[in-house]
């Protein structure tokens, strides 16, 4: 456990060194703060007080920016060759992805809790839903884990940031969308799967309060299999 | 702590990197590693440290084989291309290691405050490492290898992009730390590896072709004695050929006729060094030099690998 934290702290240190970290905090409150106050079905065309908005707008902001931060997390490792020293430290191949994929994960806690001053302020004009707020940032802490861990899987294939960036979101557009689609158009037991694969049902029904031990199950066992998946790549590919 | 490899076989896709080989290595021995570029020398390397699995054969550290046993913390490698995150300050990328390596907390900043004095990185030690010249990389690597004070050091062409003074201060280093460890580097220079090892290893193909100190080594290659002599007399002349006859000679050339100097080859198995004195001594002559010739190990190494 403590080697994880080592290398979470490592990394964690080098978003912030290398800029990575202020430009994905200013890019994502930038984009889902403009969205949700400013333009288009913003919170005052709702005229609810509800975070729901928020969440809509940064379930797609995470989406493409969570590869952004993993891209780089084996790829650059391979390529700069250090990941020839770090395996030859004492920590094995789960500790090293859980590390990366920690730091990645305290990277979007940090995202979501810039933006607490806007539950704040919705509370403090309207008579807010709480139990849903707090769901709601649930579904999109779930949600960054569940992508956070498929885009170091996409890491972990290459050596390539820029092949890693586009695997995650190839990867990543099924469970964002491709899966619900083809729900939609297939039918039988085939739907139920493709309904059951599909991230944004499981994000939906969370956003909107209902804690369902399905859905978290869903979260969880997708996060594990993407961890399992890049450790099982980085020990084929050295 | 005592290292043994097993028949160790290590293939990439139809080629053998490393192929059957087995050796020993023991507590308080420096073991040169010698052999062309592509011999296998960095995949042995990699299979020690662990980097690579073993694919047949097995490696004993201490007793135990390490497919078994996580031997990592004992261990301090600097691999080949000195791979090191260029954003980070050099202390903090030590205390990174450290950590990593499993030094008590309360340990590590005095470890890295003796691996900044040792490795001379004291001016440049808060300096981001991208920043540093190759051969403060290559001390940074040092230290990192042995910031956690390893029973055993894997050293990849440690001396690689160091000039001359920083070479001959890394090579006592790794001297003094070789009295106690168990040390593995390997190296193209080859005066390096007679200056810093106990033991040679050269291996071709990922075959072993010859293992012992510099001076079996020699023996092996070459099996006569060959010297150079200048003797003053009042005939050369007299000298060549007086010389020739004596029994334990193979063969006598002329270097310079004039100022008495010849090459002597002895016969296999013999010493001719005490017959030409006394020759010498019952002629009246004056052996003015007798300078033994040694084979280069250049000679050896590629005698050995060139085929």
């Amino acid at each position: 456990m403590n080697s994880v934290w080592i290398i979470a702290k490592r990394e964690l240190g080098s978003f912030f060194d290398s800029l990575v970290a202020y430009i994905m905090l200013i890019a994502f409150l930038g984009f889902s703060g403009f969205f949700t106050w400013l333009f288009g079905s913003d919170i005052f065309y709702v005229k609810e007080a509800s975070l729901q908005v928020f969440f809509g707008v940064a379930f797609w902001t995470l989406f493409f920016f969570i590869p952004a931060i993993t891209m780089r997390q084996i790829a650059e490792e391979r390529k700069t060759g250090t990941i020839e020293m770090l395996l030859t430290k004492s920590i094995n191949y789960r500790q090293l992805v859980l590390g990366k994929w920690l730091a990645c994960f305290l990277l979007v806690v940090i995202a979501l809790a810039f933006t607490l001053p806007y539950y704040i302020t919705v509370a403090s004009i309207g008579d807010i839903d709480h139990g849903a707020t707090i769901s709601g940032y649930l579904g999109l802490l779930l949600m960054s884990a569940v992508y956070i861990s498929i885009g170091i899987f996409a890491s972990s294939l290459s050596s390539n940031q820029i092949v890693s960036f586009l695997l995650a979101l190839l990867i990543g557009i099924f469970f964002h969308f491709l899966f619900g689609i083809l729900a939609g158009s297939t039918s039988g037991w085939l739907s139920e799967v493709f309904d059951t694969l599909s991230l944004t049902n499981h994000f939906e029904s969370i956003s909107r309060g209902v804690l369902d031990s399905k859905d978290l199950i869903y979260f969880i066992s997708i996060t594990l299999f993407g961890i399992f998946m890049s450790e099982y790549m980085i020990s084929k590919k050295k | 702590m005592d290292i043994s490899i097993n028949q160790l076989t290590k293939s990439y896709g139809f080629q053998k990197a490393v192929d059957d080989i087995s050796f020993q290595v023991k507590t308080g021995e420096i073991l040169g590693f010698l052999g062309p570029n592509g011999a296998g020398k960095t995949t042995t390397m990699k299979m020690i440290t662990g980097y690579l699995d073993i694919e047949e054969g097995d490696i004993i550290i201490d007793g135990q084989s390490i497919q078994k046993r996580d031997m990592k913390e004992n261990i301090g490698y600097l691999p080949e291309h000195n791979p090191l995150y260029h954003d980070m300050p050099v202390v903090n990328y030590l205390a990174f290691c450290a950590k990593l390596q499993k030094v008590p907390n309360h340990l590590v900043d005095s470890r890295i405050k003796k691996m900044v004095q040792l490795c001379g990185l004291d001016v440049e030690k808060h300096k981001k490492i991208g920043e540093l010249s190759k051969g403060y990389r290559q001390r940074v690597g040092l230290a990192q290898a042995m910031i956690h004070d390893p029973e055993i050091l894997i050293l990849d062409e440690p001396t690689t992009g160091l000039d001359p003074n920083q070479i001959v201060e890394i090579r006592d280093l790794i001297r003094q730390m070789g009295k106690e460890k168990t040390v593995i580097l390997s190296t193209h220079i080859l005066p390096e590896v007679e200056a810093t090892c106990d033991r040679i290893l050269i291996i071709n193909n990922g075959k072993i072709v010859a293992d012992g100190t510099a001076d079996t080594l020699r023996k092996q290659a070459q099996g006569q004695q060959v010297l150079q002599v200048k003797v003053e007399a009042p005939s050369p002349q007299a000298v060549y050929e007086k010389l020739q006859s004596l029994p334990s000679i193979n063969t006598v050339d002329i270097i310079n006729l004039d100022t008495g100097r010849f090459e002597i080859q002895s016969r296999p198995e013999s010493v001719s060094n005490q017959h030409i004195f006394q020759m010498c001594v019952s002629e009246g002559w004056v052996l003015m030099e007798m300078i033994p010739f040694e084979t280069k190990l250049e000679d050896i190494f590629r005698e050995l690998t060139m085929n």
